[in-house]
Order: C-alpha cells, then structure tokens, then sequence
C-alpha cells in the first residue's frame, strides 16, 4: 500500500482549501477596498468589482472541488465506514481525506457566503 | 541514514510491550534513576526548576491570580454602577479599571491559562516526558510573571493604561500622553513575546514529541485544538506587536503613522488590533473548549461522535476567524460592501462553531452520561456559550450592529461568549484534572455550589446588561443619570455579580483548602480513556514511567494492561542509564520514532534571560534609553550563553538503544529535528509581523492620493537595491557555508561564513542609506516613516543574522559542530532564509513599487 506511506502523506492538504477560502477572502477584500478608495469614490460603480469576485469565486470554487474530490477519494478508500479510527496507515489514510472532505465543504460554503455579497452590492457604499 | 530507516521499519510493525515485567530489583533501579535525574530540586533552587509539571502548575497559579485581581475590578466597576450618579470610583479610575480589567482578562488570564494548561497537561496526554523545550516554557513563564506584575502594579500608582483594552489612538496617542499607554504597549509586547514561545512549543510538541503508534487519527482532540490555536497564534499575534510597535514609535519618536496630520490614519490600527484580537478570541475559545471534547466522552463513557468532524470544526474556525476583525469596525464608515464580506464571514464562521457542539450533544446522547461536577460546569457552558454565540450572530449583522454598537448589549454579548466559552470550560477542566497535579480530588459538594453561585450569578449580572444595552446605555462611561430607565438593570448586574463572585470565592476556597486529612484519589478516578489518566496518585516528576506504544484514541479504554506494562517498564525508555532527561521524537503523521532527544535540566538561565530581556522593555516605557540598550546587550549575551551550554551538546554516542528493540540516534539536524521545526515556526510568525508592516504600507497608499508623496524622492533605486543585493549575496554563501561545511571542507566555510558577514552589514549600510541620503524625515510625513521603519525592521533582522553567524564560526573554531553535527548552520540558513525574503521584499516595495505605481 504505497499510496498510505507516511512519506506520501502531508497535513498540508487538509488546509489547501481553507488556505483558498482566506486568498478568495482577501482577493474580494482588497479588490473592493482599492477600487472604492482609488478608482470609484462614494456611490461609484461596482460592476468590475462585481465581475471580479465572480471570476474569484468560480477559481476559487474550482480548486476546492479538486481538493474535495481527492479528499473525497482518500476517504473512501479500501472498503472501511466511518470512524476511521483504527490503528492502521489506511485508516489514517482515510481519516485525513474525511477531514479534507468536510473542510473543503465548509470553505466552500464560506466561498459562497462571502460572494453572496456581489450579488446585493450595486456601489461602494 | 540507516538510523532513519531502521526506525521507520520498526514503525511498521506495532511493538509489543516485554512479555515479561524486568525484576523487581532492575524495576527499582531503573525508577531511582528515573526520579534522581527527573527530580525537582529544593529549597531556593526549586525556582530553577524546568519541568513542565512544576512550570503549568505556576503558570495555571499566576494566571488564576490575576483572574481574581481583574475579577476584582470588576466588582468595583459594578459598584460604581450600581446606582445612578455614583461617586465611589472617578472617571478617571473608572477608566483605569475598565482598560486593565479587560486588559488582564484577555492578556494575563486568557491567552496564559491556555499556555498553562497546555504545558501542564499535553505532554502527559502525549505520553512525552516533557515538552520539547522546557526551558523556552520556563522562559515564557518567567516573562510572563514580569509582565504581568508590571501591568498590574501599574493601577496602584494611578498610572495605568486608561484607553479601553483596544487601545484605539488618537485617544491613547494625543490624548493620554502620560506613562499609561506605554505601559500597554511595551508591557504586552513582551508578554506576545512569550506567548509566541509558548505557540512555537505547542506545535512542535503536538507534531514531534507524540507516543509511538499514536497516528494522526488517534491524538486526542484536546492536541488537535491546541495545534489549531498555537498556529493561529503566529499568524494573530505578529499584526499587534507591529502595531504596538508602531504606536509606541509614535508616542515616543513623533512618526506620524496613526495621526491625520502628517499622513497617518488611525484606522490603520484599529485594522492591526483586530487582526489580532478577533482570532484571539477563538485562540482562547478552541484550548478551553477542548477541555470539553476530554471531559465530554469521559462521563459519557463512550468515545467523541464524530471524531473527523470536531477536527473540521477546529481547523475550520481557526481559518474562518482570520475573516472577522472588520466586524469591530463597521461604524468606522468602510465601503459597505466591505462590510458586507465580514458580515459573511462572520456569520459562517458560526458552522463551524455550532458543528462541534452538535457532536458533543451526540456524545452525549449516544452514552450513558455520569453524573459529575466537571459534567454540571460543561454543560452550563454549553449552554452559555450558545447565547453568546447567537447574540454574535445578531451583531454580525450590520444593520443590528450599529444600532448595538459600544452599547452595553456588546457587553453582555462578550462576557456570554468569555465566559461561556473559556471560563466555565476552565472551571470543568479545573475540576477535572485537579487531581493529576494534586493527587485530590476537589469536593464534589463545594463543586456543585460553586456551580449553581456562578451560573446563576452569572446570568443574573449579564443578561439585564443587554436590555440596558439597548435602552442605550454606552460602554465605557462611568456613570448614568437617574432617569435614562437603567436604574433597576444596573442594580440586578451588580447584585448578580457578587452572587457570581461568591461563586468564584468557593471555588478558590475549594483549591486552597489544606486536604492533608482527605486520602488520595484513586488512579484514573473518572475512568477516562486517554493517556493523562495513566498518572500515579500523587503523580512522580518523571511524567512517564516507560512511553508507550499507541494503538486508540482511547488507549486506556481499548489497550488492556496498559497501566501495568507502563508502570513495571515494559515500554520504551524505562530507565535513565546515563542520567540525563529523555523523551522520545516521532513522526508527523504516524508518530514513528525518530530521535531519542536529551531534554535540559533545571537552570535559572531561563530566568535570568526573562528579566534581563522585560528590562528592555520595562526601562524602555520609562525612556530611559542607556539602561535599557544595556539590559537588551544582557539579554543578548545571556540568550548566547544559554544556546552554547545548553543546546545541541554533543553527545556521548551516537546512537541509543530505546527499549524493545529498536535503537535512536540522539543527534538530528534538519527537518527533523525539533530545532530546525522551531526556528520555522518562530519565522512564520517573524515573516507575519513583517507582513503587517507592508500592509501598513499599502493601506497608506490606498488612502493617499500621491504615495510617495510628491516631491518626495523617496529613497531611490539605486542603494536599495545595492543593499538588497549585498544581502541576496550574504543569504547565498550562507547556505554554500551549510554546503562546505557538511562536506568537509572548513577553509572554505570560514571564508564564506566570513564574507556572508561582511556583505551583510556592508548590505544594511547600502539599505540605510537609501533613505539617509536622499534625506527621508520619518517625523515629517507617514511616508518616510513606513520606508524607515521597512528598512530597519530589515537591518535588526540581518544584525540577529549576523550575531547567528558569528555563533557558527564560534561553535566551528571550538570543535563543537563538525561536518555531522551541524544543527547550527541548518538553523541559521533557515533563518536567513526567510531574512532574504524580508530583504527582498523590503528592497521591492521601498525602490520598486514607486516604479509601478
């Protein structure tokens, strides 16, 4: 089973979809601030903005997708059920790609809410 | 390496303990060796101590004092505001109380009492003998204790800080130009100091230092949320200590960074403050409610549900929380569509939040719940906690915001959340593990009225604050006049707040009562299922009397004998044959053993090096600059001697034999090793503070119409850039010193290590004169301020390079790192690692961004 080697294995995964969460966050943050402050000023326009975090969003939505699905992949690999608990590198194995799985589902529900707010935000202020 | 390789086949299969207990002669012989060298020492020298189980039991004391002394401001503020137009405490130290009061609360109660209850109890959760570095614990203990007792002694000579806990300029900078906010600034500086010490410690101890076996599906969730919040630590931290440094630039230098009228802007810091302080609150939240997810499954009698899905929930809201600070800023008047992002963030950050209470309410439901005083303080936490959590929900809403907003509704919202979330867990935690440092339980009767007093003191004191709130009663004023309709609220907060104080007061009783008559508790007296209940009663100083290999999440429910074979020495390192401190180093993600590390002894260097580096800092609110240069040129020289003595010694053989059959080395260098882990970490949270800065100087451009302002030369292209590139070049021959050096060839090596010096301190002249020559006045304009304080920022850091490097060539020359050993040059290649990126994002933003812009 060289694909449940230690050596394969990295907690990093487990934060690549959060760490995209916080870039699509700060990405949308920074966008709107820069725009408002330098180009548009009170009451400006908001369409490039707006185009912007859609385009962030579906990037941002993407790489999630890709890490959820590997997650995804690693939980359900072999034929063992929840909770991977045992004592084994498989289970361990499975356990990371659970946890994977289930931050990817959060951030990609926060990916959501926060682009949410394209949709509702016409101008600056 | 064939050490590493043979250790990792010794992972593969899992290692059974001796079949056979040693004799009870060997037993003996191996438990007096383990005691000599492990034992506390006496009499005066008891101070010197560095064991985790003498340092978390001071720490959890000294943070517990200062709860009681922020407790009791607060008790005064509540007198105060019992009846209208009061005149028991002025104005003016009625602010005093609320600043230090908070203050204390987050600073020296909340952020510690996480570090204590780490340092005491993860490395018995971890089956580790200690901490990966006790002393740097002893450090940041004693750094802490000086800190704290100059914050709080502050009040008695009327010079506290007095601008409310956050600290908000221009009130703490124009306005309070008197010792106060200094004392805040440089004494809560190096108090994050060592708070970053102790997240670099929990992290490297949760990853590194964890029993054979123990995998990363099976650490028990309490690791999980410390590794969670120590690695928040690094990223939340860093943004207040360059923004106390900046402030404190400001009020002490005149560098207008936060004042409108030389370019500054005070929002700048409110955006560093809560860069930290909203990731702060859950920094303080995850740890305590950790000590739920132990207690939970324990009086459940059954394992967590969800085991996968409380790790989500950790690691979740650790990064969801980095998305928050804005939400204490949304009357400051940002783009509503900014606010609008944070409102988002904010109110997803409540998923994961709400998914680790569904599990524990799962653990309970799916076990047969045991009846207990550490189960009645859960689930009044619980129960607290998820009022706090809903009012948070309301907040986050812009709209509702502003209407609660610097209302007393914030109030009852804050302390709900606190106190729910941190304190009520503390107390169950306190009553849980209580016997583990005592070898007694605490009294189930005093318990349970100490529960009903503060529960019900609690809600009484802060649920009328959010109808006050609401009728529109402000924060921070010292008073209300007899007919705004508060009347009746207030005096139900402050009768509830004695009943809660009462509490608090059995509680204490509870703890300091003598119980030489009480017998000792029993072994594992909840019959709980992780590691920390292994401990005799009383406990011995050893932590472990032999480490165990690790099969379960629940090893004690799951692995039977375990108990015996740990105690008669049937695992690995039951003895201490040549008399030194040990504990084991495994892998990340299968906790395979891969060092058998030597662990320092007690010493009064940590000490010493506490108090001569807080003389820096404490000399230096008072402005007395001489004495305060020299306290740090101590600290320096005292931080040097205690890396020489007492880090990466040589050792007396290579390799060591652990217990069944497996053998260790005992030098590591690299990745590795904790070290190497250590300094990475430091320099993440290093490399965020800079970070910070550069914010700071991209926010300047954001709001400034021309930045540089014209005609602002700005410090040209030309010496920057010679500056980075001498540095680039120093970084270089750094890492081909690291080369020469493990192959042997030294001629070479001293050479290059030499030239690196060279170039690096002819490179910081190049940077400084960039802005010197082209006559940049930081006093004059934000903008000479924030290159300035780039460039400088860079050339402490290369002088710290330099110190690093001079320590290598010192350790070469004195035969102490040879080609093998050379855990020096590694570490100090890693730090000017992230020093070239410093140098090259300094040298890019000063000269280059001009260019673009």
């Amino acid at each position: 089973m060289s694909q449940t080697a230690e050596q394969h294995q990295s907690l990093w995964l487990l934060t690549a979809s959060p760490s995209i969460w916080a870039a699509h966050f700060v990405l949308c943050y920074a966008s709107a601030a820069i725009w408002c402050e330098k180009f548009a000023g009170l009451g400006g326009s908001l369409t490039a903005v707006r185009l912007a975090i859609v385009v962030y969003s579906v990037v941002a939505l993407t790489g999630i997708g890709i890490v959820g699905w590997i997650g995804c992949g690693r939980h359900r690999f072999g034929d063992a059920e929840l909770p991977h608990n045992a004592d084994t590198p498989e289970d361990r194995h499975r356990f990371l790609g659970f946890a994977t799985l289930l931050l990817s589902a959060l951030s990609g529900v926060a990916v959501l809410f926060v682009s949410l707010v394209a949709l509702f935000f016409g101008e600056c202020y | 390496m064939s050490e590493h390789r043979e250790a990792h086949e010794a992972g593969k299969r899992d290692a059974q303990p001796l079949a056979e207990a040693p004799p009870k002669e060997v037993q003996r012989a191996q438990e007096e060796r383990l005691l000599k060298i492990w034992e506390t020492p006496g009499g005066w020298r008891y101070w010197s101590s560095v064991n985790n189980s003498d340092i978390g039991v001071w720490y959890t004391a000294t943070a517990f004092v200062f709860f009681l002394f922020a407790g009791v401001l607060a008790l005064l503020m509540r007198i105060q505001l019992a009846v209208p137009d009061n005149d028991f405490l002025s104005a003016e130290v009625y602010n005093q109380a609320f600043t230090v009061h908070g203050s204390v609360m987050m600073f020296l109660f909340a952020i510690p009492i996480f570090e204590a209850i780490a340092v005491l109890l993860l490395p018995q959760m971890l089956g580790a003998r200690d901490l990966p570095f006790p002393r740097l614990s002893a450090f940041g203990f004693w750094c802490y204790l000086l800190g704290g007792i100059f914050l709080c002694g502050a009040i008695f000579f009327d010079a506290a800080p007095r601008g409310g806990w956050f600290m908000y300029p221009p009130l703490t900078s124009k306005y309070q130009t008197d010792i106060g906010a200094d004392i805040w600034l440089l004494g809560f500086s190096f108090i994050e100091v060592a708070a970053i010490a102790a997240a670099v410690e929990m992290i490297v101890g949760t990853l590194k230092c964890r029993p054979p076996g123990m995998r990363i599906n099976l650490i028990p969730l309490y690791a999980w949320y410390v590794l969670v919040a120590a690695s928040m630590m690094l990223f939340a931290f860093p943004p207040l200590i360059t923004g106390s440094m900046l402030l404190e630039i400001e009020r002490a230098f005149g560098w207008p960074f936060f004042d409108p009228a030389g370019g500054g802007d005070p929002l700048l810091w409110q955006h560093l403050f809560w860069l930290f302080g909203h990731p702060e609150v859950y920094v303080v939240f995850l740890p305590s409610v950790a000590l739920i997810a132990m207690i939970v499954p324990t009086f459940s009698r059954t394992p967590i549900v969800g085991y996968g899905w409380v790790v989500l929930s950790a690691v979740g809201t650790g990064f969801l929380s980095f998305g928050l600070w804005v939400h204490h800023m949304f009357t400051t008047g940002l783009p509503g569509i900014s606010l609008g992002l944070f409102s988002a963030a904010s109110q997803a950050v409540a998923i994961p939040t709400g998914v680790q209470i569904f599990c524990f309410i799962a653990t309970l439901a799916a076990g047969r719940v045991v009846r207990s005083v550490p189960m009645l303080f859960a689930l009044g936490s619980l129960m607290i906690f998820v009022l706090g959590g809903l009012t948070g929900v309301m907040v986050a809403l812009v709209p509702f915001d502003f209407q609660a907003h610097d209302s007393f509704f914030i109030v009852g919202h804050l302390h709900y959340v606190m106190i729910g979330g941190v304190i009520f867990p503390m107390l169950a935690g306190l009553y849980y593990f209580y016997p583990l440092f005592d070898g007694k339980k605490l009294s189930d009767r005093l318990g349970k009225i100490a529960f009903w007093l503060t529960f019900i003191g609690f809600n009484i004191t802060f649920m009328p604050m959010h109808l006050a709130g609401l009728r529109g009663m402000p924060r921070r004023v010292f008073t209300y006049p007899a007919d705004a309709g508060l009347n009746t609220l207030n005096l139900i907060s402050t009768v509830g707040a004695f009943i809660l104080a009462a509490g608090i007061a059995v509680v204490v009783w509870d703890v300091i009562r003598l119980k030489q008559k009480q017998p000792y508790s029993e072994m594992n007296p909840w019959g709980a299922g992780t590691l920390e209940w292994l401990q005799e009663m009383p406990g011995k100083p050893w932590g472990m009397r032999s480490i165990p290999e690790i099969d379960s999440c629940y090893p004690l429910w799951d692995q039977p004998n375990l108990q015996r074979d740990v105690d008669e020495g049937r695992f690995y390192l039951p003895d201490a044959e040549e008399g030194l401190r040990e504990t084991l180093v495994t892998s990340v993600i299968d906790a395979v053993p891969q060092q058998c590390a030597r662990l320092p002894g007690s010493s009064f260097i940590p000490m010493i090096a506490a108090f001569s580096l807080g003389g820096f800092f404490i000399l230096g609110t008072y402005h007395w600059w001489w004495p305060a240069v020299s306290s740090l040129l101590l600290a320096v020289a005292v931080f040097c001697y205690w890396l020489w003595t007492g880090t990466a010694r040589t050792p007396e053989k290579d390799e060591k034999y652990v217990g069944l059959g497996l053998t260790l080395p005992i030098y590591v260098s690299g990745p590795a090793s904790i070290s190497w882990w250590s300094v990475f970490i430091t320099m993440l949270a290093d490399l965020t503070a800079f970070i910070s800065l550069v914010f700071g100087y991209f926010f300047f451009w954001t709001i400034h119409d021309d930045f540089p302002p014209q005609p602002s030369p700005g410090p040209g292209v030309f010496w920057p850039t010679l500056g980075g590139g001498m540095l680039l070049a120093a970084w270089a021959l750094t890492v081909f010193a690291r080369r020469w050096n493990r192959s042997g060839n030294s001629a070479a090596f001293y050479t290059g290590l030499l030239t690196s010096i060279v170039l690096a301190a002819a490179g910081s002249a190049a940077l400084v004169a960039g802005p010197w020559l082209t006559g940049l006045d930081p006093k004059s304009h934000v903008y000479p301020a924030t290159v300035w304080v780039l460039v400088l920022w860079t050339v402490c850091h290369v002088a710290v390079g330099i110190i690093m490097q001079l320590y290598c060539l010192a350790r070469k020359l004195a035969g102490q790192m040879t080609a093998r050993r050379d855990v020096e040059i590694v570490n100090v290649t890693l730090y000017w690692h992230f020093t070239a990126l410093t140098a090259g994002i300094t040298v890019a933003v000063i000269a280059g961004f001009p260019l673009v812009d």
